[in-house]
């Protein structure tokens, strides 16, 4: 660090010098490429979502107008209105939010106490429920869905959310046990073997000094956590009828008048109402988001 | 490899000062037990919902089970294995999954590295791209493909209109997802605008720890940027690479949503986990379609084993 610092201001010093002071066409042609390439990023990203937006309060003809109108010469409310007096989509987005926040919850719980045992505590057998948990963070969904269903049923929890928070647990809790084992394991011990030389016992030195230190780390695996099960699809489709539909197959199977004609409007106006928390919450949380993510990759 | 350090069994302990006051062995021995209290819960959970689920598939895939069938059930052997090799439909998901897989992985390893590299220069603005490409990460898959079928569309999609009518490439609309030769296409498409960002900030990850000293020594050296990309770059973004790669493949040959939402069990798109579930749910062959989703998984494993064969090559 120390000599990196030193060293770096002469050089891009001399580098900034000598690309400002000649303009080549070369350069220039470079310059130009490289912000149409950035352009074309943003554009590439963002368009589809912008467009689901535009789209989705645009009057109903001009959403299937012949060539395509690319913006609406007039705001028109009339799918969201729909969309929100439907008592279907309401009560799946009541039941993605309990199902969400449930398994958050759960996890968090369970996955805390897990993660500081795997993290700070040597203990025999940790290894096997090491490899446990990693592999568990691995395997398929689609593998265990005939014996979940099968299990579903024979509690009598088919078209229930108890269902839906028990099946998310199955990819949740394995994710959380292992991104905060690491964040626990990365805390510097001093702070811990200080509270157990004044007699603290583990359990209050965990929920003392490193729970609160650990927030951080919760709140990124709370909210990766949340947006997997928000986002959940498989399972919701398979475990559930009506009672306890999410969002998710909600609007894959939102249907019209006929079979033959889907109602677009509706379904992007779901769509937007759907998605923009979680847009919001990305962003709000990008920081955040990334490292969590890049701790949970890089360390798998 | 360093988990398995920290296991050792503990000669001795490593700063005798610091215990001095407590008793070895009953200090290490209400440890082990409050290790086990903590993980007890999780792992319980774990093995309930998730490990003996996953020994049921394994072993309903050797029984003629059915859902909702009061017939007794009966161990058939490999019945039900043999019986997905002779079925064209399980062939048809087979080669759309592998087709899926690579091609989506491999479009997405090479887009991924190449806006890495744009996104880790320094300009104004990269925030504001950085951003934009969480983005499609954060839609849903359900609604990522919904929106992308509402593009696709024939008749009034936003995507015919640009090809044929702004910029003329094509001379007449396509029918993007009924067309049965560029339905897996348009799905792979699909796929690649969802998670290439998400691959590239990774191997974003990957670059920002790469010293800028290495590149102003090459630079000093003669070394054109090609080189420095080959000889440099690469080799040292090689790790994230392969943890993204890892990351990509196990979740692309598990591909469920995005098929099924565009083109539910059609068959020029079926995959595997499409495959499962209509032959586990739909039809209700639970012994079958359990023999499907071990296939599924018993795929997975190999790849896992393959790739971390690979990453334990590189740390040597």
């Amino acid at each position: 660090m120390a000599t990196s610092t030193a060293v770096r201001p002469a050089i891009p010093d001399t580098s900034t010098i000598s690309r400002t002071g000649q303009w080549t066409f070369g350069k220039v042609l470079n310059r130009v490429l490289f912000w149409i390439l950035v352009v074309f990023i943003i554009v590439y990203t963002v368009f589809p979502f912008f467009w689901a937006l535009i789209s989705s309060i645009k009057p109903n003809a001009e959403l299937f107008a012949t060539p395509v109108q690319y913006w609406p010469s007039q705001l028109n409310w009339t799918f969201y209105q729909f969309v929100l007096a439907n008592g279907d989509f309401l009560r799946a987005l009541r039941n993605s939010v309990i199902v969400s926040f449930s398994v958050v919850a759960i996890s968090l719980a369970l996955g805390s106490l897990a993660a500081y045992a795997m993290g700070r505590l040597k203990f025999r057998g940790r290894t096997p429920v090491l490899y446990l948990i990693l592999s568990m963070t691995m395997f398929p969904q689609i593998a265990i869905l005939g014996s979940l269903y099968q299990m579903i049923n024979a509690l009598g929890l088919f078209d229930r959310l108890p269902a839906l928070i028990i099946a998310y647990l199955t990819f949740t809790l394995p994710f959380t046990v292992w991104v905060l084992a690491n964040f626990f394991k990365a805390m510097p011990g001093e702070l811990e073997e200080a509270a157990l030389v004044d007699g603290a016992t583990p359990l209050q030195a965990f929920y003392r000094i490193l729970l609160p230190l650990a927030a951080p780390g919760m709140v990124t695996t709370g909210l990766l956590a949340f947006i997997a099960a928000w986002n959940e699809y498989l399972y919701a489709l398979t475990f559930t009828q009506s009672r306890a539909r999410t969002v998710q197959p909600a609007i894959a199977s939102f249907t019209g008048n006929t079979q033959f004609e889907l109602p677009w409007g509706n379904i992007l106006a779901a769509s937007v109402l759907v998605t923009l928390p979680l847009v919001i919450l990305v962003l709000v949380f990008q920081r955040k988001i990334l490292a969590g993510l890049t701790a949970g990759a890089v360390k798998g | 490899m360093t988990q398995r350090v920290a296991t050792a069994p503990l000669p001795a302990p490593k700063a005798p000062g610091r215990e001095v006051d407590l008793p070895q062995s009953s200090w290490t021995k209400a440890r082990e037990r409050l290790a086990w209290i903590l993980v007890a819960p999780s792992v319980l959970v774990v093995v309930l919902v998730a490990l003996y689920p996953l020994f049921q598939s394994f072993r309903l895939s050797f029984t003629n089970a059915r859902f909702g069938s009061p017939r007794p059930e009966v161990y058939v052997g490999f019945d039900n294995y043999i019986r997905l090799l002779q079925d064209t439909v399980f062939h048809a998901a087979m080669q759309h999954t592998i087709t899926f897989t690579v091609a989506s992985v491999a479009i997405e390893t090479v887009l991924g590295v190449v806006i890495a590299l744009i996104i880790n220069s320094h300009f104004t603005g990269r925030g504001v791209v950085r951003t934009s490409m969480l983005i499609p990460w954060a839609i849903p898959t359900v609604v990522s493909s919904q929106l992308w079928r509402f593009m696709y569309n024939q008749d009034n999609g936003v995507i015919n209109d640009l090809l044929v009518y702004r910029l003329g490439i094509l001379d007449s609309p396509v029918a993007w997802i009924a067309n049965p030769t560029t339905s897996l296409p348009a799905i792979i498409a699909v796929d690649v605008w969802k998670t290439t960002p998400f691959m590239a900030l990774l191997l974003l990850a990957g670059l920002q720890v790469i010293p800028g000293d290495v590149y102003e020594a090459a630079t000093v050296d003669g070394a054109s940027k090609w080189q420095q990309f080959w000889q440099i770059t690469l080799p040292l973004l090689k790790p994230a690479l392969l943890v993204a790669l890892i990351f990509r493949t196990l979740d692309a040959f598990r591909v469920f949503d995005v098929v099924f939402v565009m083109k539910g069990t059609a068959l020029d798109t079926i995959t595997l986990a499409i495959y499962a579930r209509q032959t586990m749910i739909d039809q209700q062959y639970l012994g079958r379609g359990a023999a499907a989703s071990v296939v599924i998984f018993l795929c997975i494993a190999l790849l896992v084993i393959i790739y971390s064969r690979l990453v334990r090559v590189e740390e040597t």
